[in-house]
């Protein structure tokens, strides 16, 4: 793409990706459409259940597959507690060999939701152990500033419920994160279709991290493509400024010089 | 796909020429299907294992043959080969039968795919249209028609899809009657027997080396499930994408005369277990899975897995609450990238890949049986196994990952 209308590059701890969509593994209709998913997606960032993977598959796993292209990122999903997670960001790092671990620990089986507390707790033990953390948490802006603060390189707030795909639930919380924390800001969870993508970067959010609506739609390559250019669009509007909303229509044209009749 | 120019026909084999000798690498249900056909038509043909024949995925399977309520979305090439094959299973059943006298428990009473709560109804509804857009025959079922075909169904059903063509055998009932059949048939069955390399001269299958021997051959069908792909010798172009994918599984006893259930029964799943399954046998054993999980060879089971198949079975039929546990185990199924089997001739002139069956090789049998005997005898690729050919997986964009 010409480099003048090309989305800006973002950064998370001072690693530079073209991207803006950061996709994961689960639940797709098979290993070749996962990967002709991702391709379709142009991720460079791609998440990865390290408690539900095992690494020794004779050539054939998904980090075989995936390992050399790709950013992988393990998470600490079917985590409940600080402990629980914290240990297994370890074997991670110990399995992949890097220290980036998108944090998830979760609150409650039917919900999802994250458990603040203890993401707060694991947050803060696993950045003093030198991790690059991305935390999966609730749209509130507290939660996100104390993340933030406690030096998580991004933020990763919810639209809403994991594999819910209602879409973003509550834009005023992201603005307001949007205006409050200066690390990125990742939508993770609830996007359901190609708008909801788009609108989560109008509101200024960096980027979105996104599974169950490519895995599950009915064709997950083409759903994926889909939301590559809706993160692209939202973005480029974002970077454009939209106009004002107002209720009354304004000519596009003027009226002056028009023939009167 | 017609007319494939990259791939090498194999010449007919002679099969009175002393060496026309077949060896097929695995005696699951697949390498003993094929051995049986392959006898039956005159070829001298030897099955090795590793182990016991039909005693990894063949025996760790549910013996479901469901090609309806299985159809997934982007999977629809799939199906023309699941129901054809599904087609021939009675006639297969009928024939091992009358072949070892031994009853394989074919069953069809049908299956019924039932949701819980709203969600769960709300899903099936879009399954139920999915299946009607193939023009399957299935049958929506209010929650009360659904406990009228199966009373101990949990009282919070909603809503089930009733698929009555889903059939359902006791795979391990088959896998002894193959065997049995293969070895009538004049079929050498070596177990307790590894196959270590495939010896190929000139890039030609040429022999298999069985610990210190090396054993001639004119074709090798390489029908080793989960461990086709790390077969040594074999040329990097014809090495089937397969992975092991595992699976646990409980059995509970049912009286046999008084069963809790009738049909196989589907039921919401979560992130371990996608969907949960309860196939009642005849002699009363009702099987109950299953997770699927990336683990490589790993086949332990552990509290959670079993945990999950337990509540999900519980859910849905709360019946089993004070039935005996019998049984658990896992098993590997051989899953392909695309999740479709991979069947046919290779790259490397005799051999021939009968593998990758995912969750279907039971369903898949019959018809891979013939496909590939056929293939070997007439050197023909049949256009139901075209599409499944290993080199479809060239033009995908990580072939070379």
């Amino acid at each position: 793409m010409d480099a003048k209308v090309a989305n800006t590059d973002f950064s998370i701890a001072g690693k530079t990706f073209s991207s803006r969509f950061l996709i994961g593994t689960s639940r797709y209709p098979n290993q070749q459409v996962m990967m002709d998913a991702i391709e379709a997606s142009g991720a460079e960032i791609v998440t990865v259940a390290v408690r539900r993977v095992s690494q020794e598959s004779g050539g054939e796993g998904l980090y075989d597959l995936l390992g050399d292209r790709f950013h992988l990122l393990p998470n600490t999903a079917g985590c409940f507690t600080a402990r629980d997670a914290v240990l297994t960001a370890e074997l991670a790092r110990e399995a992949l060999e890097t220290n980036w671990v998108k944090l998830e620990v979760i609150g409650d089986d039917e919900t999802l939701f994250p458990d603040v507390e203890h993401l707060l707790r694991a947050a803060e033990e696993l950045v003093g152990k030198g991790f690059i953390v991305l935390p999966y948490c609730n749209d509130d802006p507290i939660t996100c500033k104390k993340l933030e603060d406690i030096g998580c390189a991004a933020v990763m707030p919810l639209a809403a419920p994991i594999g819910s795909g209602m879409g973003i639930r509550n834009p005023y919380n992201l603005r307001i994160i949007r205006e409050q924390c200066s690390v990125p800001i990742i939508v993770d969870a609830g996007v359901g279709t190609a708008s909801d993508a788009a609108v989560a970067l109008e509101l200024g959010c960096d980027g979105i991290l996104l599974n169950t609506a490519v895995a599950g739609a009915r064709d997950p390559v083409k759903m994926a493509l889909a939301m590559k250019l809706g993160i692209e669009a939202g973005r480029h509007a974002f970077e454009a400024g939209r106009i004002p909303r107002r209720l009354y229509a304004t000519a596009s044209t003027p009226t002056d010089g028009a023939i009167e009749l | 796909m017609q007319g494939n120019p990259s791939i090498l026909n194999m010449a007919p084999l002679e099969l009175g020429a002393v060496a026309a000798m077949i060896a097929i690498i695995g005696g699951g249900i697949c390498g003993l299907g094929i051995g049986w056909r392959l006898a039956q038509s005159g070829a001298k043909v030897t099955v090795y294992d590793r182990g016991e024949a039909g005693m990894e995925a063949t025996w760790a399977a549910a013996g479901m043959l469901a090609p309806h309520v299985e159809a997934e979305h982007g999977e629809e090439e799939l199906l023309p080969l699941a129901l054809e094959s599904r087609d021939m299973w009675k006639g297969f059943a009928r024939e091992l039968h009358s072949e070892t006298n031994i009853d394989v428990d074919y069953r069809e009473e049908g299956t019924l795919v039932v949701g819980l709560d709203r969600d769960d109804v709300e899903h099936l509804e879009h399954r139920s249209a999915y299946f009607e857009s193939l023009e399957l025959d299935v049958e929506w079922l209010s929650g009360y028609e659904a406990r009228k075909r199966e009373p101990h169904l949990a009282r919070a059903i909603g809503g089930a899809i009733y698929s009555p063509l889903d059939h359902q055998v006791d795979n391990r009932k088959v896998a002894e009657a193959l065997k049995a059949a293969f070895l009538n048939t004049g079929g050498k069955l070596k177990e307790h027997t590894e196959v270590t390399e495939v010896v190929t001269s000139n890039g030609k299958v040429a022999a298999v080396k069985i610990a210190e021997e090396t054993v001639a051959v004119e074709a090798v069908v390489l029908a080793a499930g989960a461990w086709s792909r790390n077969l040594a010798g074999l040329p990097e172009i014809s090495r089937p994408p397969v992975r092991p994918l595992k699976g646990q599984m409980i059995a509970i006893q049912m009286d046999p005369e008084n069963p809790l259930i009738e049909n196989v029964i589907w039921g919401p799943g979560n992130g371990v277990v996608p969907s949960i399954y309860l196939a009642p046998k005849s002699d009363g054993r009702l099987i109950v899975g299953a997770t699927v999980e990336e683990m490589g060879f790993d086949t332990g089971l552990t509290a959670g897995g079993v945990m999950e198949l337990l509540r999900l079975a519980w859910d849905v039929l709360p019946g089993i609450y004070d039935l005996p546990l019998v049984e658990s185990w896992a098993g590997l199924r051989p899953a392909s990238r695309d999740d479709a089997p991979i069947l046919g001739p290779t790259k490397t002139p005799g051999l021939v890949l009968a593998t990758g069956h995912h969750r279907n090789g039971i369903l898949l049998a019959p018809l891979t049986a013939q496909a590939i005997s056929d293939y070997i005898t007439t050197g023909e690729i049949s256009s139901s196994i075209q599409p499944f050919l290993l080199d479809r997986f060239e033009s995908s964009v990580a072939a070379t990952a």
